[in-house]
């Protein structure tokens, strides 16, 4: 199915954002923004140890300081919990499962896990009064390391199982020990990707309150109001109902705003107890801790390919740690990427083998890509390795395996629905000169200079638009991955739209309100998009995994469509005419034959609520809902290319271009994009030269603050070169997703820039991230 | 985030301020409060009193004065920076305050805040060394110039006793002398990994060198190795590679002990070959 | 408690408060201009940038009684007139912002830079915001807005 035939109009146009007006002015609604009449300030006390039992919570001291209302241990609060903290994806039915309160009792199990709350009259009273709760912790042993976690003598996280191994997940094909015994070349590499601090510049933060009829509304820096609903009747016993959660302005997600957080659960119970507001906003130090982390995962990669260089079998065996607890789709998120280890290439035989493994840190899920920048890290630096191992171009050996034909199936199960590889990619070294970059790197290679240049390769495919909900059930996800929509006409011709989606960043307001316009024949101006409250919008799965455009924007489409029907049988019952005889262009029904007579949508809106003259038995009104489940999964594709310069005396490398063709179908708002493009591509650069969360064995974070975690400036990075192929998506719209697409493709594309540039000199390899330290021992290594 | 709470004082002026810090046991004064601050709400630091400084405009100058230049402690990086004296004259005082932090630290951060916090990865104290520049503080019995080389004792020790008030900063001018300030740091707003300051004297040869070290050990550091080799003629490849003797500097997130040996040696090649060029 | 006078965004304020309450804090919470944003607690993230005195400060890194004399600027002070500074109009036309958490701090840092001559090309421009962290843009319309805005070429 081909995207829908519009006139042009304004989806495709770069409209500049609704959402600019207040948040230029500084008039954003952010949550710690908000106040309330009585209200106080919740701090939480945090273990400093990995591992520790809690023999004793004294809080005589704190509740005799000054300003302090309350202060509360685990035993205090256990009653307030109807159930634990869930998480959402059992991946397997055999999947290890613990039990997780908001408040520890017994025992801590990560630094940062949380232990006591206070709660003040002011934000400094309650750190004051933090300080002064006594815990009495008694020190374990414990295991930071992944990959030390499933050794017979590490220290348990969680003693009742007896090991740390929290799953054993697998997809795979029959016979890929066969595939590989046969190849003529076999690759095999190791991978650590270590662990990232997602860091939105806004640290979470709650603003909780109770009324005396019990009813509960949370204010929370979240991605997902609806599923916080949800899930906060399962924690707390309040139903649904009951519960309104609004997410206001929400400051960067990145993933790491989707889980239920204890927070939230705890600032309601306070507030319950005391009858007031209670506010809870994290420090940074405490969002590197309490908030959830992502990768941190080994992975084996094996290619198993002819000496042409086409690739038989893929075998991946990864372990991934789950940090101290499963926070809400954790165990999942590699899952994500398990059907696209074979990237954007024709890969006959498969396999794909997770082990999530507990360890005593913070526990970690999704952060930007979610799974997919992990399979395509991989996958991509394995392709280089192959190429050379083949002694193949490593642009040559892509294009040798690229899927062709769509849709295509992939040996892993599902179906792309569409994409062109090779004109991305053609597009990518059009816009790059390559013949230009290797001259360069030729003429420094021969002066011997200091400083070496090189190019790296990142050609992606990836899943997102979460999700076709069968599939979601069959893999064991606990909810579904539909998404709905409002379409409602005001009686004056303006249009309210609600959607379930919830942005904090991704435009929606303006995006959403240029589709409406251009599908209704309305003016941008005149439609406005509500988001983010449960009241509001009672049916929605809220905003990750590059969701909101090829669902909840499918939705409002379909939404969309029925209020048009509706509206073509007021016009035709007012026109007497019938239906078909109507057509419907720029927001006007005219008979066709007769242009004269016509009737606008928005005068049929106006008719729809006098109701004076409307069909028999037809519903005053003119608004419909929408509730849309994609029948696949969404799937941009893109070729990218960095060009880095390394200092080869001291290691210090510098991203100097960064070029991405992306294909995600028909677009929206192209300026948009772009953006999405620019902070996904920065946040992948990021992770291969400078983020890099550091635990040691034991699970004491030594990367602490925005001092020693290096999320780069402006400073650091080159302006970027983005272009587009277009493939529509099988939708009405023709949309694929894009929020991730750069961090999935760019880390992989620096590293194999660092080794293309130090490939002279022999070496191979860069751990991740590459560091100034890290590329001189690499150098170092191929000297001795 | 929050410090824990404290007095708070204002001072009129450099003797007022002296006899504030003489009331109690941990009192700090307060300039810039770039090194202050940030080490009082991570809760590192909780003075019981804090004695402002800041407004002492007398304590912010530039002044030619011989054949040195004479800077207020109070000057503000910014300042320090665009100071058309120091340009003239100094130019690797101006230089490497722009270098320091961001330019929002630079316009509130001040040469004195920096160089008696005595933290062994700020930049300043390394050029000051490089210079043999002199501290003058003034305490209960008088002034007294302190130089550079007897400053800087430890990790955040200096040589300021509890009651003295670190008011002026004395550096040379350098005539036809080569400098460089050549420094290393993962992210421009951070700290250097390793940065060399590096002022050298002479056409052909060399006559006098200087060398200090920026993060390589519990202080800045001479590196004395390095200087006296060129004066006896060594390359600077050769002399430079005597860069790291005697150091132990430290590990942290940026880079190991032994990296930062290498680094040491790089940069101070580089360092030399910049002064050079000048 | 201390006495502390200054004039934000035009307007005097004469508060008694802690000496240990963070400018910032003193902004949002006292005066209730809730524009200027907290992202850190180690003076990295810039998003708490104001201007004092026209020139930019993390007024996360200030405290309040410091303030005492000073003429400070909030993003809320930006906008004359309901008429947006050029620096915000540049970076809507440019969309230099997506969550908008960074983008006041931002703003204000911009406003700085080309107010003190600094902003004479992209790189200088780069340099000139090291301050000031983003997690959504990677600063790329960032740039071209502040370019702009400056009349130079990115």
């Amino acid at each position: 199915m081909t995207a829908l035939e519009t006139a042009p109009g304004v989806v495709g146009t770069s409209v500049r954002r609704k959402e600019d007006a207040s948040l230029l002015r500084g008039r954003g609604t952010f949550v710690d923004n908000l106040t309330l009449p009585g209200m106080v300030y919740m701090g939480v006390v945090r273990s400093p140890y990995p591992h520790a039992r809690i023999a004793s919570v004294n809080l005589d001291a704190a509740r005799a300081a000054e300003g302090v209302v309350a202060a509360f241990s685990g035993a205090d609060l256990a009653d307030e919990w109807k159930g634990g903290l869930p998480c959402a994806w059992p991946v397997t039915e055999d999947i290890r499962m613990p039990v997780h309160y908001p408040l520890a009792i017994d025992a801590a199990r990560y630094q940062g896990d949380p232990v006591a709350v206070v709660v003040a009259e002011s934000r400094a009273l309650a750190k004051d009064a933090a300080e002064l709760v006594e815990v009495e912790y008694e020190s374990l042993p414990s295991v930071g390391d992944v990959t030390k976690a499933l050794d017979d003598d590490a220290p348990l996280v969680h003693s009742e199982f007896g090991t740390n191994e929290c799953y054993v997940w697998k997809l795979e094909t029959d016979d890929v020990p066969a595939a590989i015994d046969a190849a003529d070349v076999v690759v095999t590499r190791r991978y650590f990707q270590p662990r990232l601090i997602p860091n939105a510049i806004e640290p979470r933060g709650v603003l909780a309150q109770v009324d005396p009829t019990g009813d509960v509304t949370l204010w929370s820096a979240t991605q997902t109001p609806h599923i916080q609903r949800f899930v906060l009747q399962l924690v707390l016993g309040v139903p649904e109902s009951k519960i309104r959660v609004i997410a206001p302005d929400v400051g960067g997600g990145f993933g790491s705003k989707i889980q239920v957080y204890g927070e939230g659960p705890l600032a309601i119970a306070l507030a319950r107890r005391l009858g007031r507001p209670v506010k809870w906003t994290e420090e940074r130090a405490e969002n590197y801790v309490g908030t959830i982390h992502g990768r941190d995962v080994v992975h084996e990669l094996t290619f198993a390919a002819t000496k042409d260089g086409d690739i038989t079998a893929v075998k991946s065996e990864a372990w991934c740690a789950m940090g101290a607890y499963l926070e809400l789709v954790a165990p999942g998120i590699p899952l994500l990427g398990a059907w696209i280890y074979s990237g954007p290439y024709e890969i006959p035989n498969y396999s794909v083998t997770f082990t999530g493994v507990f360890t005593h840190t913070t526990p970690t899920d999704a952060y930007r890509g979610a799974g997919r920048p992990e399979a395509t890290y991989v996958l991509e630096r394995t392709m280089d390795a192959l190429a050379r191992e083949l002694e193949i171009d490593p642009v040559e050996l892509r294009r040798r395996n690229f899927v062709k034909e769509f849709p295509h199936t992939m040996a892993s199960g599902l179906t792309i629905d569409s994409g062109d590889y090779h004109a991305t990619l053609d597009r990518l070294l059009e816009r790059l000169d390559l013949d230009a970059i290797r001259d360069d790197q030729a003429a420094r290679r021969a002066r011997g200079d200091a400083k070496q240049i090189g190019v790296g390769f990142s050609t992606y495919n990836e899943m997102c638009g979460l999700a076709p909900s069968r599939i979601l059930g069959a893999i064991r996800y606990a909810v579904g991955g539909w998404d709905a929509s409002t379409v409602r006409f005001q009686p004056l011709g303006s249009v309210q739209v609600v959607t379930g989606t919830s942005p904090h960043g991704q435009s929606h307001e303006t995006t959403f309100a240029q589709i409406v316009a251009e599908q209704l024949g309305v003016g941008v101006d005149d439609v406005e998009v509500i988001h983010g409250d449960t009241a509001a919008s009672q049916l929605g799965m809220d905003t990750y995994g590059s969701r909101s455009l090829t669902v909840g924007g499918i939705a409002l489409w379909h939404a969309g469509e029925k209020v048009i029907g509706k509206a073509r049988q007021i016009v035709a019952h007012q026109l007497e005419v019938s239906e078909e005889d109507l057509e419907f262009e720029n927001g006007t029904f005219s008979v066709k034959g007769s242009p004269d007579r016509n009737m606008t949508i928005q005068a049929a809106a106006f008719e729809a609520h006098t109701a004076h003259n409307l069909p028999d038995g037809m519903e005053p009104g003119l608004e419909a809902t929408a509730v849309y489940d994609p029948p696949n999964f969404s799937w941009p594709a893109g070729a990218h290319a960095a060009v880095v310069e390394v200092d080869t005396e001291t290691g210090d490398t510098r991203l100097i271009r960064y070029v991405a063709v992306d294909d995600v179908g028909n677009p929206v708002n192209p300026q948009i994009i772009d953006g999405q493009v620019h902070g996904g591509v920065t946040q992948g650069v990021a992770a291969a030269l400078y983020e890099e969360g550091v635990y040691d064995e034991e699970g004491n974070l030594l990367t602490t603050t925005m001092a020693t975690y290096l999320v780069p400036s402006a400073a650091e990075l080159p302006s970027y070169e983005t272009d587009r192929t277009e493939t529509a998506a099988e939708n009405p719209l023709g949309v694929k997703g894009v929020g991730e697409t750069g961090t999935i493709a760019a880390a992989p594309a620096v590293i194999n820039a660092v080794v293309d540039a130090l490939s002279h000199l022999g070496v191979t390899d860069v751990p991740l991230p590459a560091t100034p330290e890290r590329v001189w021992k690499a150098i170092e290594e191929v000297r001795t | 985030m929050i410090p824990a709470g404290f007095d708070y004082e204002v001072a009129e002026s450099v003797d007022h301020a002296i006899e504030l810090l003489g009331t109690s046991d941990d009192a700090k004064l307060l300039a810039g409060g770039h090194s202050l601050l940030p080490a009082m709400k991570l809760r590192l630091a909780r003075p019981s009193r804090l004695v402002d400084i800041g407004r002492l405009e007398d304590l912010s100058y530039v002044k030619e004065d011989g054949d040195a230049i004479a800077i207020g402690a109070l000057t503000k990086h910014k300042d320090v920076a665009a100071s058309p004296v120091l340009r003239e004259h100094c130019a690797i005082v101006s230089h490497t305050a722009g270098q320091v932090g961001d330019p929002q630290v630079r316009h509130r951060g001040t040469i004195g805040g920096s160089l008696a916090h005595g933290d062994p990865a700020s930049d300043l104290p390394s050029v000051i060394l490089a210079l043999h520049g002199e501290l003058v503080t003034r305490g209960p019995s008088g002034d007294r110039a302190i130089p550079a080389e007897e400053f800087f004792t430890g990790v955040w020790q200096t040589a300021l006793q509890p009651n003295e008030v670190l008011v002026e900063v004395r550096v040379p001018k350098l005539a036809a002398a080569g400098w460089s300030y050549t420094k290393m740091a993962r992210r421009s707003q951070d700290w250097a990994t390793v940065a060399v300051a590096a002022v050298v004297h002479g056409n052909g040869s060399v006559e006098r060198a200087a060398v200090a070290l920026t993060n390589m050990g519990a202080t800045s550091l001479r590196a004395t190795a390095v200087e006296e080799a060129l004066v006896g003629g060594a390359s600077f490849e050769d002399a430079a590679a005597l860069a790291a003797d005697g150091t132990e500097p430290p590990t942290d997130h940026a880079a190991s002990s032994e990296f930062r040996k290498h680094l040491a040696r790089v940069l101070t090649r580089r360092a030399l070959e910049e002064a050079r060029s000048r | 408690m201390r006495r502390v006078a200054f004039t934000a965004n035009g307007t005097r304020h004469d508060l008694e408060i802690e000496p240990r309450e963070l400018l910032v804090y003193v902004l949002r919470d006292r005066l209730g201009l809730t524009g200027t944003n907290v992202g850190c607690d180690t003076s990295s993230c810039g998003a708490c940038t104001v201007l004092v005195n026209g020139e930019s400060v993390k007024s996360c890194t200030m405290l309040g009684v410091q303030a005492e004399g000073l003429e400070l600027t909030t993003i809320e002070g930006l906008a004359r007139n309901g008429e947006l500074h050029p620096v915000q109009r540049a970076f809507h036309e440019h969309h230099a912002l997506q969550c908008g958490y960074c983008t006041p701090g931002m703003v204000l840092a911009a406003v700085s830079l080309i107010d003190s001559g600094a902003a004479t090309d992209g790189d200088a421009i780069r340099h000139g915001l090291e301050g000031n962290l983003c997690r959504c843009t990677g600063y790329h319309n960032i740039v071209e807005a502040v370019a702009s805005a400056a009349g130079v070429t990115s």
